[in-house]
């Protein structure tokens, strides 16, 4: 298995980060694993930690006792997760939970925003790349409330 | 035997005729009198008249999962622990109806159904189940509440209760666990304590209420207690004391509960849960229902029936569409912290009465107790 | 031969025995909201009406059908007032009733919003759907004393523009002094009011969150992140109120159904303070 110094130059999230940036951005890095059915985080928790899946899959999920469990996205292999690290006031508002065995490597959001603040070079790259993310879905999330598959008949417009 | 007069505060002994005597002026009263009686392989409670329709010489055998009679071989009256069900469907019935309605030119009219009292006598209730009897005054009175349940207020009026100790704790009761036996507390009119089965058999009678001791007045036969009368009767209930079948470490047990609401020991006794209800249907305190309306053919003639429901089905939580506590771990997890947690803050007491019959009827043989207790040490901090 | 009744336990006293036997109310009007959306106006047969407070609910039932429970949205004052979504068996049935015809009503029932606790400060009321018809109510009671509070501010966010409950009264709302925002989950290009989730009017919203009671309603997870919002902006957790929904049969804290852990929503709600929800809203199954 490749260490966390060895899967970061290669991962797209990372491209174009010099070396000495990678190395803080690893120091603040462990390898974790879940179980089909554990929660990375929990809707209400204070937001640690954020993650990229190296291999299995990840519900975003909302509940409520009207609508049960709905699964709002889904996270896989190389794909990151968890943004509220960087935005106050740090709090998860959705379910994370591992559909199968999933392995990722988690980043300790304080250690991060730390060295963010110590190296704002660092923390710009990382904003740019967290916000190219955050884009991607937003507009993707925009495009699914149309309800386009829905029958004309269920839709109010 | 000579007749004593009793008055509240006093304690007599009565004999078997006594006892029937005793009997006799409560049918006499015009109340149906309701004990324990042997049907279909098991101790239920029933109308009687006579003694003899009590359990002489029979006992039972109750562990998780498991309930048999046995023969005792001497002719104690009440040489059980308690019956299958509580005394609860006389007092709470499983159908109850509330109203019945009729279809008129502009609409409909209502009509409430009857409250009149049943007027009825209990005989031998324990310890446990007279405690449930004041649990559900307190939950289906209007204390806490818009309303009171005007049906059991009136199964409630002039109940007239005759408790008897337990000497013979089956293995599955804890009601000493939960302060409420093997001697009776609070709520009785008379309590009875059954004394040397095979040399003198004869009965403590502590005489609580001045109902009670109008009762004893107005014909049954007894005579002043002694000393060795009431040593014999506290040695019954100090042997009972020691010899209950389970505990339930009641210290904390809400605040416990409301934090392990997370905790996977729930996915656990999920895993053997069947959701089949019974353990709502023989607890002496649950008190979930449902209504049903049913209207004739012509849709005309409709009536409201009040029917005991239980936390355990699927339906019981459902809102648009689905159902709240979709999973049986989840509903497992709701029966348990309501009666051991919630309970304490909605009522003020705790809604486990520590007779066991749960543990008993449970057809995966699942013990509230033994689950109380995983998930106290789930709850430790794990050394290192 | 009578015995003298003094026991131990006295069976407890309760108020008179017909909380579950349904009065006979009339229909005398029935008006088209939305696509699936009525409001029902009611009149007791016989008997005077309700008095309810604002936030409260009743038992409805259509005879032979069933019963449900909803919200008044109607003033303290008038005639019995529901506005109903056709979202079941009983509800179908409730929303085709024609004036004229007979329903049964139990009730009020449940704790009410106590708007009142915002005078001499600011209001904010946030709905969600269906959710400003039990905020009507309290809404009414406002303006009917509007010197007494401060800023009011209705932030009311909807799925379409066709499905803005009681249009023509918002602007008349407007007229007499309360901020009121409408905003849509999506729209026609002819709709030129503001699109997006309701949380995003409260960062910006004309109220001050050290002196506002908020009152809101709407589905569970709106009403979660509306509470998130407000909190950030720095309203307290006592000053903000959420109406919950639960299973309910009896209405008056008995048959049990409605228990969010040690709390009875038809009795202990449904209007509860978020300081005593939060960490209850953050349960699965609960």
């Amino acid at each position: 298995m490749r260490t966390i110094e060895q899967l970061l130059p290669n991962h797209p999230f990372f491209t174009g980060l010099e070396e000495p940036e990678l190395r803080l951005v690893a120091g603040c890095a462990t390898n974790v694993h879940f179980h089909p059915g554990e929660f990375l985080f929990k809707q209400g928790g204070s937001a640690e930690r954020f993650f990229i899946v190296r291999h299995g899959s990840v519900a975003i999920e909302v509940h409520s006792a009207e609508r049960g469990t709905v699964v709002i996205d889904t996270v896989a292999d190389g794909e990151v997760i968890g943004f509220s690290w960087l935005v106050p006031p740090y709090r998860y508002v959705f379910d994370g939970r591992a559909v199968v065995e999933t392995s990722a490597v988690a980043f300790d959001g304080t250690c991060l925003r730390g060295k963010c603040e110590d190296d704002p070079r660092l923390g710009y790259a990382l904003m740019q790349r967290v916000s190219s993310v955050m884009y991607e879905r937003m507009q993707a999330a925009r495009v699914r409330m149309l309800d386009m598959y829905g029958s004309p008949r269920d839709r109010a417009h | 035997m000579p007749t004593a007069s009793a008055r509240a505060g006093d304690e007599v002994v009565l004999d078997l005729s006594g006892l029937q005597a005793l009997i006799d002026v409560l049918l006499a009263d015009g109340r149906t009198v309701v004990g324990p009686s042997v049907r279909d392989g098991a101790i239920t409670y029933t109308a009687i008249e006579t003694i003899e329709a009590l359990p002489r010489g029979v006992g039972d055998e109750q562990d998780a999962g498991h309930y048999r009679l046995r023969e005792r071989g001497d002719g104690a009256l009440f040489g059980y622990a308690s019956g299958a069900q509580s005394f609860k469907p006389w007092l709470f019935p499983a159908r109850q109806l509330l109203w019945g309605g009729q279809r008129t030119a502009d609409g409909f009219t209502i009509e409430p159904a009857d409250t009149t009292p049943p007027r009825l006598a209990l005989l031998g209730v324990r310890g446990c189940d007279l405690r449930a009897i004041a649990v559900h005054d307190r939950v289906l009175g209007s204390a806490d509440r818009p309303a009171a349940d005007a049906h059991y207020l009136a199964a409630r009026t002039d109940l007239l209760v005759v408790a008897v100790a337990c000497a013979e704790p089956s293995g599955t009761c804890f009601c000493a666990s939960m302060g409420t036996g093997p001697h009776p507390g609070e709520g009785a009119d008379l309590v009875l304590t059954e004394l040397d089965v095979d040399t003198d058999h004869r009965f403590l009678v502590e005489v609580v209420s001045e109902r009670g001791a109008a009762v004893l007045s107005a014909g049954v036969p007894v005579r002043v207690a002694t000393d060795d009368d009431r040593s014999a009767a506290a040695a019954v209930v100090a042997d009972a004391t020691d010899r209950m079948g389970r505990q339930l470490d009641t210290d904390g047990l809400r605040d416990l509960l409301y934090e392990q609401a997370e905790s996977r020991q729930w996915d656990e006794v999920a895993s053997r849960c069947l959701s089949c209800t019974n353990c709502t249907l023989v607890c002496p305190t649950c008190f979930c229902t449902s209504v049903r309306d049913v209207a004739d053919l012509s849709g005309d003639k409709a009536e409201r029936w009040r029917v005991w429901d239980s936390c355990f089905t699927g339906g019981f939580s459902y809102i648009h569409g689905g159902s709240v506590r979709e999973t049986p771990s989840a509903r497992y997890r709701q029966w348990m912290t309501h009666k051991l947690g919630a309970w304490q803050d909605q009522f003020g007491s705790s809604g486990c009465v520590g007779c066991g019959r749960c543990i008993t009827w449970c057809p995966a043989a699942i013990d509230i107790t033994a689950e109380a207790a995983v998930l106290r040490s789930a709850a430790q901090p794990r050394e290192v | 031969m009578t015995v003298p009744t003094d026991t131990a336990v006295q069976p407890p006293a309760g108020p008179a025995p017909d909380a579950m036997v349904p009065r006979p109310f009339r229909v005398v009007g029935n008006r088209q909201d939305t696509r699936d959306t009525v409001t029902l106006t009611l009149e007791p047969v016989g008997g005077r009406r309700l008095g309810h407070q604002p936030g409260q609910f009743t038992m409805l039932a259509a005879f032979g059908v069933g019963e449900v429970p909803i919200s008044i949205s109607g003033p303290v004052s008038g005639p019995l007032e529901h506005t109903v979504r056709d979202v079941g068996g009983v509800t179908h049935t409730l929303v085709q009733a024609r004036e004229g015809s007979m329903l049964g009503v139990r009730g009020p029932f449940g704790t009410g919003w106590r708007a009142g606790d915002g005078k001499g400060g600011d209001v904010v009321f946030v709905a969600g759907g269906i959710g400003l018809a039990p905020l009507r109510p309290a809404v009414l009671e406002v303006l009917a004393d509007r010197d007494a509070y401060g800023r009011v501010v209705l932030l009311y966010g909807t799925r379409t523009p066709d499905e803005v409950l009681y249009g023509r009264e918002l602007e008349q709302w407007q007229q007499r002094g309360v901020d009121v925002e409408v905003i849509v989950d999506y729209g026609p290009p002819s709709w030129h009011g503001r699109v997006g989730l309701v949380t995003k009017l409260v960062p910006r919203a004309g109220f001050d969150p050290k002196r506002t009671l908020a009152l809101v309603c709407g589905p569970e997870v709106m009403m979660r992140f509306v509470a998130l919002a407000l909190t950030d902006r720095g309203v307290a957790a006592d000053r903000i109120r959420l109406s919950m929904e639960r299973s309910m049969v009896c209405g008056i804290g008995l048959c049990g159904h409605c228990q969010l852990r040690e709390l009875f929503v038809c009795a202990d709600g449904p209007v509860f303070g978020y300081d005593r929800l939060a960490p209850l809203l953050d349960l699965r199954e609960v």
